[in-house]
């Protein structure tokens, strides 16, 4: 049996809302591991402690980490090689 | 765009939907709509200064300020028996949202859409019904709900009685209720039905193996992955 003990990253929007005013779970990531294209929310994510770590479902490599403490957000994008962000189209 | 803040909700109301799941009736006053399939975070902070945080989907339509979830409780949880069991009208709880952009669901739109719910992962697509209804959309959707038994089934009644043009599949996995044409058992192929039309969106929720192997199963159907929305719990903090 695989591994069921993830969610997904639908779960990050409010914690990236610390940081971003975008909503960041519509972006595409592109995974660094392995090239796979995603949304951020349908990364995989695993709770560890009062962190977050998101994980590409394709390879498993992590994508994105977040942590929140009293005083700092970090946010580790070391997985992710682009992120695309849609934006409303100001030339129209 | 201004960023969300934690803001006070304050229980309104609150009922059981079964002996473990309970919906909390919030007052939001800074509240500014939401999509059906959005959820809010709630933060509970003890004496101590200890916070525990976990989300939540919406149940309800935009309804001014006023916004429902459904609470499943988890044994041994942390946040979920405090608000099935504990919390009660007039107590003020912590609330960010509405959040997630990806699992909601547009009311103006026309394409089809079918939503498969596993357990309590029901709630969000209750709420893409109950605006479906509200705002009078003639949007095609059939619901298809996967729950183990009669007593753990969510908002039974209103389901049962949804109108003709909203199909139902109830698919009661261990324990169905007497005199029920389907035996217990798992959603099947035919349940889900093939990809008709391109254009359908399939939002399914539920616990993770619930969600990957449906997801799995509507590929082999023939639906687009790129048109298949997922939202997956378990496996976060209980």
């Amino acid at each position: 049996m695989s591994d069921m003990s993830y969610t997904d990253g639908n779960l990050l929007a409010g914690p990236l809302s610390d940081l971003f005013t975008v909503d960041l779970t519509i972006a595409t990531t592109t995974c660094a591991g392995c090239g796979k294209v995603d949304r951020v929310a349908a990364l995989h994510v695993y709770v560890v402690g009062e962190g977050y770590v998101a994980r590409c479902p394709g390879c498993g490599d992590a994508v994105l980490r977040f942590l929140r403490t009293p005083t700092q957000v970090v946010l580790d994008l070391r997985g992710t090689f682009s992120l695309r962000v849609p934006v409303a189209d100001d030339t129209a | 765009m201004a960023r969300l803040r934690w803001t006070a909700a304050s229980v309104v109301d609150a009922r059981y939907e079964t002996p473990t799941a309970r919906t909390l009736v919030l007052d939001v006053p800074e509240w500014l709509g939401h999509l059906p399939g959005q959820h809010v975070d709630v933060r509970l902070t003890a004496e101590d200064g200890y916070t525990a945080q976990r989300s939540y989907s919406i149940a309800s339509a935009p309804d001014g300020t006023h916004v429902e979830i459904t609470v499943q409780r988890i044994q041994d949880g942390e946040v979920s028996p405090y608000l099935v069991d504990v919390v009660a009208v007039g107590d003020l709880i912590e609330l960010r949202g509405p959040v997630g952009g990806w699992f909601s669901w547009d009311p103006v739109g026309v394409d089809p859409v079918l939503l498969v719910a596993g357990g309590s992962g029901l709630v969000p697509l209750m709420a893409m019904v109950r605006t479906r209804q509200a705002v009078g959309s003639t949007a095609p959707i059939r619901l298809v709900c996967s729950v183990r038994s009669p007593d753990e089934a969510l908002y039974l009644d209103e389901v049962g009685a949804l109108p003709h043009d909203v199909p139902v599949v109830l698919a009661f996995t261990r324990e169905a209720p007497s005199g029920s044409e389907r035996p217990a058992g798992r959603v099947t192929l035919g349940e889900l039905g093939r990809a008709t039309n391109p254009a359908e969106t399939v939002y399914v929720c539920g616990p993770t193996g619930f969600v990957e192997a449906v997801a799995t199963m509507l590929v082999t159907l023939g639906h687009d992955p790129n048109h298949i929305r997922t939202e997956r719990f378990g496996g976060g903090r209980a």
